[in-house]
């Protein structure tokens, strides 16, 4: 398929298969196009050229990145979770099934008791968790997550994986986007190498390749082994050389600060 | 206590209270839509588009709200759809469509060349002359709105919470976005002679924010907004008798008011429960 907004392609000619039980990682530098995957396999973007066919039975439930989530708003954790029950309900408030259907999600992601509280009171961890228990909540076969562990600490990062894992072992085929590279993507069974196109995809060790990288990110990454898995080395200009020279000519320049 | 009573022996006084009352929890009602999705300026454009609507169908001879009403619908989907456009933005189609409607309606009272009463109540809201159409017509907009809300209560927070989602989940986002611009613009059209179009949109907003102060819960937001919009519409109408004031400007003053002592209250125990939670450290 290929996605486009306004006259700018975003993605071009992508041909991907997610099958029941997949855990699929997908990586790219910003801008390639990873959340229009997301948002073209949910069927919120629709393709321009191609098309993206789901079985009939084939529910998908969508985590957004926390970043684009109104914090402000005024819904409790429960009410959030609650929204994801819509289907061929009329009345307002929540049936008693749905309730205890709701507590019962909250209570097996570790946010037992939080339901009454407000979204933005909880921590970064459990506001991710509070938008996993809503699409769980809408019984999916597949879950989509657009990078739900960027922006919080490796404590919260490996709790967050943790769950996803746990959910992927449930039976749940899982599709996440990540800018995490050795922290998440290597750990993945399977990785999508994406720049607007899919540069490569396989197992990590088969596409987190010094080649590869090179033409998704646009940069010279070295790749070591670790315990039998790849690690992505950055190289950095030597950035201390240059600033020791700028702050050695202000000096020249200005005042003289004693060590 | 006769005194205190004594407005409600007119029958034109009677009318407008039970009006104000009921746009009260009306506006309050759509007002927290208008306000979490970010849309209060269009309650404000909104209204001014309406009264150059109301303008030409009087022009032309036919009822007051027949234009109001059409004319705010054709303006609420005009707006709804030249903001999806990225490059214009939701902002400058406000700017476009309202202000030029507005601007007819003025050129309409420039060639008719009199400012009857109606236009004037149009404008700023004025208890006097009240009818009992204005009653039963606010009375079925507000049943209108109640039903819509009500039935359509789950895809009407989902997609102000979180639209994208709301779509991807089966809402159907852009039926959301029509009925709600249609209950605003009713709204705006139903109660504009008691509020006044330069006044309506803070009645829209204000009571939404003063009930977002004292709740961080959506069906608790909307009882409490409700609540206050009809309180303020009561009192304000109220004074308006006392005071010989334009009933808008009172509802209006009424209701700013009423922030000004909840925000008030709401920092201090702001300041109280950190304390608290220092104290707690």
């Amino acid at each position: 398929m290929t996605c486009r907004y306004g006259s700018e392609p975003v993605l071009v000619n992508v041909d991907l298969t997610v099958r029941e039980g997949d855990f699929l990682g997908v990586v790219g530098p910003s801008g390639s196009g990873k959340s229009t995957l997301l948002k073209a396999i949910a069927g919120s973007v629709r393709p321009v050229a191609g098309s993206v066919f789901r079985r009939k039975d084939a529910s998908i439930g969508y985590v957004p990145q926390v970043e684009t989530v109104d914090w402000y708003f005024p819904t409790t954790v429960r009410e959030a979770v609650l929204m994801a029950r819509i289907d061929g309900r009329v009345l307002p408030w929540a049936s008693r099934s749905d309730v205890a259907d709701a507590e019962l999600t909250l209570e097996r992601l570790g946010l037992g008791g939080l339901g009454s509280r407000h979204i933005r009171e909880l921590s970064g961890g459990q506001q991710q968790r509070v938008f996993i228990a809503r699409a769980l909540l809408g019984q999916p076969r597949l879950l989509l997550l657009d990078e739900p562990t960027s922006g919080v600490d490796v404590r919260t990062r490996h709790d967050v994986m943790h769950l996803i894992h746990e959910l992927h072992h449930d039976g749940l085929a899982i599709v996440i986007t990540t800018h995490d590279l050795n922290g998440i993507a290597a750990h993945l069974p399977q990785l999508v190498c994406l720049n607007r196109e899919v540069i490569a995809s396989g197992s990590p060790r088969n596409v987190i390749r010094p080649d590869v990288l090179e033409r998704t990110y646009g940069a010279s990454l070295e790749v070591l082994s670790h315990g039998g898995m790849p690690v992505v080395v950055e190289q950095y200009p030597d950035y201390d050389e240059e600033a020791g020279a700028q702050v050695v000519s202000l000096r020249e320049g200005h005042h003289e600060h004693p060590a | 206590m006769n005194t205190l009573l004594e407005p409600f022996q007119y029958g034109f006084f009677r009318h407008a209270t039970l009006v104000a009352v009921i746009a009260g929890a009306l506006c309050g009602l759509v007002g927290v839509y208008v306000v979490l999705r970010g849309m209060s300026y269009i309650g404000h454009g909104l209204s001014h588009a309406i009264f150059g609507g109301a303008v030409a169908s009087y022009a032309l001879g036919f009822n007051f709200y027949v234009g109001a009403l059409s004319w705010g619908f054709v303006s609420a989907l005009l707006i709804n759809r030249v903001s999806r456009r990225r490059a214009i933005g939701a902002d400058a189609a406000i700017g476009v469509v309202t202000s030029a409607s507005f601007a007819i309606g003025i050129a309409i009272i420039s060639v008719i060349g009199t400012f009857t009463r109606n236009f004037e109540a149009a404008l700023f809201g004025n208890v006097l002359g009240v009818t009992v159409l204005d009653v039963w017509l606010v009375a079925a907009v507000g049943v209108f709105a109640a039903a819509v809300v009500f039935f359509r209560y789950r895809q009407l927070l989902f997609s102000t919470f979180d639209p994208e989602v709301a779509q991807m989940s089966g809402v159907n986002t852009a039926l959301t976005d029509v009925l709600l611009a249609i209950i605003l613009a009713s709204t705006i059209a139903s109660t504009m002679t008691v509020l006044g179009v330069t006044l309506i949109a803070a009645t829209l907003v204000i009571p939404p924010v003063i009930a977002r102060l004292l709740t961080d819960s959506f069906h608790r937001m909307l009882f409490i907004s409700v609540g206050v919009g009809a309180s303020c519409g009561f009192v304000g109408v109220y004074l308006s008798y006392y005071l010989n004031w334009s009933s808008g400007a009172s509802v209006v003053i009424t209701a700013a008011a009423v922030f000004v002592v909840v925000y008030a209250w709401s920092a201090l125990r702001g300041r109280r429960s950190a304390v608290a939670g220092l104290d707690a450290h």
